[in-house]
């Protein structure tokens, strides 16, 4: 008896690549150094494709798809550049900035910011697009951290890593479309939350300066990760 | 001041410029066929707009030079307020002596601060909070040369 292969074979930009079959394009870019841009995705936390900025070509369809929630198949053939990506991927980014206020001068992760150095690496010098400047919220209720929903792009890390990796969810998405915003408990003042630990994960997944620590001054909010892996390891040992 | 910080550089360009207009220059008014413009700060006022438009009609190359000027930056954290608060605030609640809000002199500011490039066509940008005296002084000297300056490796919003 022949075991069913559950490798596949694909061409990512014209090379070949092997990987497991319930391994992600994105996987597969990353084990090969294939730059892939992604903002929402967090080694370690489950994958929900919300930034799209991972967006891939792949042969025989029309239509992008999202490397990071992509499986691998047999013969697939992914392009990871191109014009139109590119395209795509800076309007996205783009879009990011006019929603909220990142006013990157004066924000606590300027320097350290995942928003910010993307848009450098991806050659945005200005936005094409008109600022919307809504009225956000900053919420310094809770007393070690703050949500500064100014500089959010709901990605989700922190919902994600609450739940998932903490067991509080404190976090969550409440409305719709360009009304979404990521909430404590039922909507409540951070300060106020019955299920809030304090640990603090949140803080650090963060990519933005949208969640950081009391008493950060601009560029001196550094984002620590180590934990999320190290967590993620031990409890796949357990298992 | 970033475009002082060029320093010593500032003799070996001034050897290649003629400088026809800036707060330093005597000059009152914005003259015609300017090749290049440096515009720094956001639009913020009517006079602003004036300006703006006076300078991008009589300019080759429209600079866009700073994080004001590309992305709105600080000022630009009024606008999620509305301009009759902001105006309120400034001129009247932490005021003593005569709050008012001023009808002369002091231009009125629009409802909105805006990038350059929301109200004039712009040529070249430079973030940056603000950009350094080398990023300065290397978009001075390609855009001498003819050439268009590679910017994105080189500073970023907030840099």
């Amino acid at each position: 008896m022949s075991p069913v292969s559950n490798i596949k074979t694909l061409k990512i930009d014209g090379k070949d690549f092997s990987a497991r079959q319930d391994e992600t394009i994105l996987d597969v870019a990353r084990q090969n150094k294939i730059f892939i841009p992604t903002l929402c995705d967090l080694r370690g936390l489950s994958t929900v494709g919300a930034c799209r900025l991972c967006l891939v070509e792949i042969k025989g369809t029309n239509k992008l798809l999202p490397a990071c929630v992509t499986r691998v198949e047999e013969a697939m053939e992914v392009t990871t550049t191109s014009e139109r990506l590119d395209r795509y991927r800076k309007s996205i980014l783009e879009l990011l900035f006019t929603e909220r206020n990142h006013i990157c001068s004066v924000c606590v992760s300027n320097g350290h910011c995942e928003l910010q150095s993307l848009a450098q690496r991806l050659q945005i010098t200005h936005v094409h697009f008109p600022y919307r400047y809504p009225k956000a919220q900053v919420d310094g209720s809770h007393p070690r951290f703050v949500i500064d929903q100014n500089r959010c792009i709901l990605c989700t890390r922190c919902v994600r890593v609450c739940e998932e990796i903490e067991g509080a969810h404190t976090w969550d998405v409440m409305g719709r479309g360009i009304d979404a915003n990521v909430i404590t408990d039922l909507n409540q003042p951070w300060g106020s939350s019955e299920t809030c630990t304090g640990c603090g994960k949140c803080v650090h997944v963060c990519p933005t300066g949208a969640l950081f620590e009391k008493g950060r001054s601009v560029a001196e909010m550094l984002k620590r990760r180590g934990f999320l892996p190290y967590l993620t390891l031990m409890r796949e040992e357990r298992d | 001041m970033s475009f002082l910080d060029m320093d010593d550089a500032l003799i070996t360009l001034a050897e290649r410029v003629d400088l026809v207009y800036s707060p330093l220059v005597d000059a009152k008014t914005f003259p015609q066929d300017v090749d290049i413009a440096l515009v720094e700060g956001a639009v913020s006022s009517e006079e602003d707009l004036r300006k703006i438009r006076v300078v991008r009609e009589h300019s080759k190359l429209l600079v866009s030079l700073g994080d004001c000027a590309v992305t709105a930056n600080v000022p630009s954290m009024r606008n999620p307020f509305g301009v009759s608060a902001v105006c309120d605030r400034a001129y009247r609640e932490n005021v003593n002596l005569d709050p008012g809000i001023p009808d002369q002199v002091v231009p009125k500011l629009l409802d909105r601060v805006r990038p350059i490039h929301e109200v004039v066509p712009v040529d070249v940008f430079v973030p940056g909070c603000p950009p350094s005296a080398s990023v300065i002084h290397y978009v001075l000297t390609e855009l001498i040369e003819g050439r268009r300056p590679e910017l994105s490796t080189r500073t970023r919003f907030g840099a």
